[in-house]
């Protein structure tokens, strides 16, 4: 569903994402783990159109990020580190306006809002303007407009940060209740929940894949917890 | 298309769902009826026209206008919201066309609150009916081109103050480009044909032209030119520098 080919995006002299490849499927929840600056973010805006890459390809359930670009945005949903939204708009509004753009028709409209309030528990704040919600529900909306379409990929940056346990709980459970039949990739750098919801991870640093298993076979092969892994892996990398 | 319309209304929309629409109809009332009363002389003047109206409409929107614009995609940017806009299933093209027509129909909103002015003057005597829709219709294609130019500006800086202050200075020089006074300064010191030349850029010609009560095609293209031109060149830097 999601296959990245030879992905690069440079920022002037600094390498962000550097012949990345991967792919992933239908039932899996990707974990794109890395400390901070090692391209995660990057290569996520590239997997959803907003960046354009330098060099490589990626496909969205086999469309071309380069090539078709608006049918790549259609199967997928997409929560941005920090979960930005239009503050001044209540959440009514703003779910209504992501069905305008995607094309979500007044038959079934009803139903897909529906849905998400139910799904990420927005029944409270449906009426309130975005800037008065809390942090948690903000990202709760930030979620709520990625599945509104019911996309086959989730792509998720960061999606705990900030988050109070409880919160990080409600998320994770989320995603992997999703996690069956969709495929979804999560960037984090927070190794619990990498061991609570991935199924797979890939390890970046300094923008290349520095490993990509399981997370079990990514503790057998080096020994240790994932902390250790994370630390070996990436340590010697780390400018 | 889809795209386009669901963005135009939600710029609408947020046009009035925060102060900016109504602090900007305020000031944009108040001195559109103060400049013509207190420095057109237009009672003393006896004639039933709105040339006093119209002539210090072009000054007074190429300030307030880039005030309406300078939001647009600076405020996007400064948000984060850009990086939701622009991963939604719609082109940077509707993207700047839909904020465009949003905020143009917005400024053709507060043109229609001055119609106290054409009905006072109505009362007063008999006005020509044509010089005054022609003027309203030039005034609408020049606050899009101011539309335009503070559109791209909006699109150059995550800082709406920088935004603003830049699309105010162009409009400033596509307004005061055409002033009697900047033409005889250019006439004495570079000649008519720089002055000329000059002049044909100036919105303030081109509108004054529209102003006498004939719409001529080529004033109309200016307008058109310059709203396309300027659009495209914010179309470009979106396009290259999203994230930036």
């Amino acid at each position: 569903m999601v296959v990245v080919e030879r992905l690069r995006r440079a920022f002037g002299p600094i390498l962000a994402v550097n012949d990345v490849s991967f792919a992933a499927e239908k039932g899996e929840v990707l974990g794109i783990l890395g400390p901070n600056g090692a391209g995660k973010s990057t290569a996520m805006k590239m997997l959803t159109c907003f960046l354009p890459p330098d060099a490589g390809t990626a496909s969205i359930c086999g469309h071309d990020v380069r090539r078709t670009p608006i049918q790549a945005r259609r199967s997928l949903g997409y929560v941005a580190e920090n979960a930005p939204l239009y503050s001044e708009m209540t959440v009514a509004g703003f779910l209504k306006f992501i069905c305008d753009v995607r094309r979500i028709g007044p038959k079934r409209r009803r139903e897909a809002i529906d849905n998400v309030v139910e799904t990420c528990s927005l029944g409270p704040v449906y009426h309130q303007t975005i800037e008065t919600l809390s942090k948690g529900y903000q990202r709760r909306v930030a979620l709520g407009q990625a599945l509104i379409h019911d996309p086959p990929v989730l792509i998720l940056d960061e999606p705990t940060d900030g988050l109070d346990p409880n919160q990080k709980h409600e998320v994770r459970k989320l995603i992997r209740t999703m996690s069956r039949d969709k495929c979804i990739l999560i960037s984090t750098h927070i190794l619990e929940e990498v061991e609570a919801v991935c199924s797979r991870v890939i390890i970046l640093d300094g923008g290349a894949v520095r490993a990509d298993a399981t997370p079990q076979k990514l503790k057998d092969d080096h020994g240790g917890d994932l902390t250790q892994v994370f630390r070996k892996i990436t340590a010697g990398h780390t400018s | 298309m889809i795209g386009f319309w669901a963005v135009c209304k939600r710029e609408l929309k947020a046009y009035f769902t925060t102060p900016v629409a109504y602090v900007f109809l305020v000031v944009f009332l108040f001195f559109a009826g103060y400049l013509p009363f207190e420095l057109g002389d237009f009672y003393i003047r006896r004639q039933a026209d709105l040339s006093a109206f119209f002539r210090y409409l072009p000054a007074l929107l190429a300030v307030l206008v880039p005030c309406v614009a300078m939001r647009l995609w600076a405020a996007e940017r400064r948000s984060g919201s850009i990086e939701l806009l622009l991963t939604l299933p719609i082109t940077v093209r509707h993207a700047v066309l839909g904020k465009f027509v949003a905020a143009w129909a917005f400024l053709g909103i507060a043109l229609l609150l001055t119609l106290p002015m054409p009905l006072t003057v109505a009362y007063l005597g008999e006005p020509d009916l044509g010089p005054m829709l022609c003027g309203y219709a030039g005034a609408f294609l020049m606050a899009g081109g101011f539309l335009a130019v503070g559109c791209f500006f909006s699109a150059l800086s995550r800082s709406q103050v920088i935004s603003f202050v830049l699309a105010v200075v162009v409009c400033g020089i596509l307004v005061y480009a055409g002033m009697p006074t900047t033409q005889g300064f250019l006439t004495g010191s570079l000649g008519a044909g720089v002055a000329g030349v000059v002049e044909s850029f100036s919105m303030q010609s081109h509108f004054a032209s529209i102003q006498r009560g004939v719409i001529a095609l080529g004033d109309v293209i200016y307008f058109l030119a310059v709203i396309c031109g300027w659009l495209a060149a914010c179309w470009v830097v979106l396009d290259e520098r999203r994230a930036a």
